[in-house]
């Protein structure tokens, strides 16, 4: 089981979260023109690392805050966990 | 090559078996080849094999990491069948059936195929209306279905919980009499035993480094055992197709995430064919050993760790037991992992690339083992031709940005919401 701190209640079991993906994808700006390509890399196109891996987790049975955490895709090892508004 | 008979079992018996052929060379990569395939899994294994056969182009290279028939063809449970309602996926798989139904005879290598049939069990009326339409449109496809209702699947698995006081009563299910399963490793070694005698190379313990592309084109590939020049790459490397893609500057729309399957000691036959419920997010089935082979749904995050973690093992298995209450009292032998190549849309890529010679075979999430044939026989077309087959024209890269997904199991671009 992972043990994930969360930036807000800390040191939490796996349990408590749910995953939400590669945590570097960025929605295009809204109010703007946006290609066929844009769109098709935010919506689909993932680099899926190996080795460290900047992610979203979501502390659903706890604070439910969304936050990133910086994690080895091979060994689970977590690197280290911030509040969305903070840099990772 | 020595053929595969009762005769020179009985023949081998008299020297105590110590003369037999190797099943495949070990040769030394040479310096050019017509072909390199990338991934001496099932799926590279059964390309090399039938563009050999259907194709007359010998002159290929597997090229594998580690030894073939060490990943996903070694990991999976084994399930075949071809139980879909999309047009792309009942075409596509109904295709490899048949040839499941043949490869024994045709590889001289028995991998003990056995179709017993998939039951999908159905827990509301709705659900039983979804499982009408599947059906019916398996059926338009030629492929086998049985709409099962509660007595019926009582009769088929009559160890169940068919209690009313449970989460998921069971209301009914679809069941393929075709489907089954087969020994993936025999697959693995009988593909890779055929092509061998046709004059491909089967290079283990080769890594990939690099490419060799310039002008859009293909010109070799640089390995650990050194550079090998060719015009045609096919990557068949589900699970690593991310890190090679990364060597290409391509990005994909695949997520690499690791599976889980697990066995309990061997019991006497309880289980006839492969039983999934959906709803628990458990499936089963009972290999000729007797093992109950049970599986579910991914980890949920990213992964290249080939094991798993253990709070999916205990949730697949808090499914099984409410289906199953015998399953409490078995010990489990052994948990595993293997890393699914998670497409968007749920549905794999077999199509050519950007890059002139590259052709791409990867995507295949959850159902990798039963598509070896299909998925062999249209890429060594693709890559031969240099075009895609009809079979696998539904299965193009560009159907992301393009709009035409084959998103069967609804899934959608969330491949981690499992």
């Amino acid at each position: 089981m992972l043990n994930i701190k969360c930036p807000y209640c800390g040191d939490r079991a796996q349990k408590e979260f749910a995953y939400g993906g590669d945590g570097t994808v960025k929605r295009p700006e809204l109010n703007k023109e946006v290609s066929d390509k844009e769109w098709d890399d935010f919506v689909y196109m993932r680099k899926s690392l190996r080795g460290k891996h900047v992610e979203l987790w979501h502390h659903i049975f706890g604070c439910r805050q969304w936050f990133r955490a910086q994690r080895d895709t091979a060994t689970h090892e977590i690197f280290k966990t911030a509040k969305i508004s903070e840099e990772i | 090559m020595q053929k595969y008979s009762v005769f020179s079992l009985i023949k081998n018996a008299f020297s105590n078996h110590q003369n037999w052929d190797l099943a495949w060379k070990d040769p030394t990569p040479k310096k050019q080849y017509d072909v390199v395939i990338i991934g001496g899994g099932g799926h590279g294994l059964a390309t090399a094999y039938y563009l050999a056969k259907e194709h007359k182009i010998t002159n290929v290279a597997i090229i594998e990491k580690g030894w073939i028939g060490g990943g996903n063809i070694g990991r999976n449970t084994t399930i075949i069948r071809s139980n879909f309602m999309f047009d792309e996926n009942a075409a596509f798989n109904e295709f490899g059936m048949n040839l499941w139904r043949n490869m024994s005879q045709e590889l001289n290598f028995n991998v003990m195929f056995s179709p017993r049939g998939i039951i999908n069990l159905a827990h509301s009326d709705a659900q039983m209306n979804t499982y009408a339409r599947r059906g019916n449109s398996m059926r338009l496809n030629g492929i086998d279905a049985v709409l099962l209702n509660r007595e019926e699947v009582k009769k088929m698995i009559p160890m169940a919980d068919f209690s009313d006081d449970v989460r998921y009563p069971i209301f009914g299910g679809l069941a393929q009499p075709s489907a089954g399963t087969a020994r993936h490793d025999a697959v693995a070694w009988g593909y890779a035993r055929q092509a061998d005698s046709m004059g491909v190379d089967i290079i283990q313990n080769c890594e990939v480094t690099g490419f060799d592309v310039s002008a859009g084109k293909i010109n070799g590939v640089r390995t650990s055992r050194g550079d090998i020049k060719t015009k045609k790459i096919g990557l068949c490397v589900a699970g690593s197709t991310n890190i090679l893609a990364e060597k290409l500057n391509m990005t994909l729309p695949i997520e690499a995430h690791v599976l889980q399957a697990c066995v309990s000691e061997p019991v006497k036959p309880i289980l006839d064919g492969v039983v999934t419920f959906g709803a628990g997010h458990f499936y089963i089935s009972q290999s000729d050993k007797g093992e109950m082979v049970m599986g579910g749904d991914l980890d949920g995050y990213n992964s290249y760790a080939q094991k798993g973690n253990l709070p999916t093992i205990q949730h697949v298995l808090t499914g099984g037991v409410a289906l199953f209450p015998f399953l409490s009292r078995l010990k489990m032998l052994r948990t595993w992992g293997g890393i699914m190549d998670m497409s968007m849309d749920g549905s794999p890529i077999i199509d050519k690339t950007h890059i002139d010679g590259l052709y791409l075979n990867c995507g295949w999430c959850y159902g990798g083992f039963k598509s070896v044939p299909s998925s062999g026989w249209t890429f060594a077309h693709t890559i031969a031709q240099n075009r895609v087959h009809e079979l696998n024209s539904g299965y193009s890269l560009s159907r992301f940005s393009k709009g035409y997904l084959i998103d069967e199991k609804g899934l959608g671009t969330k491949t981690w919401i499992s």
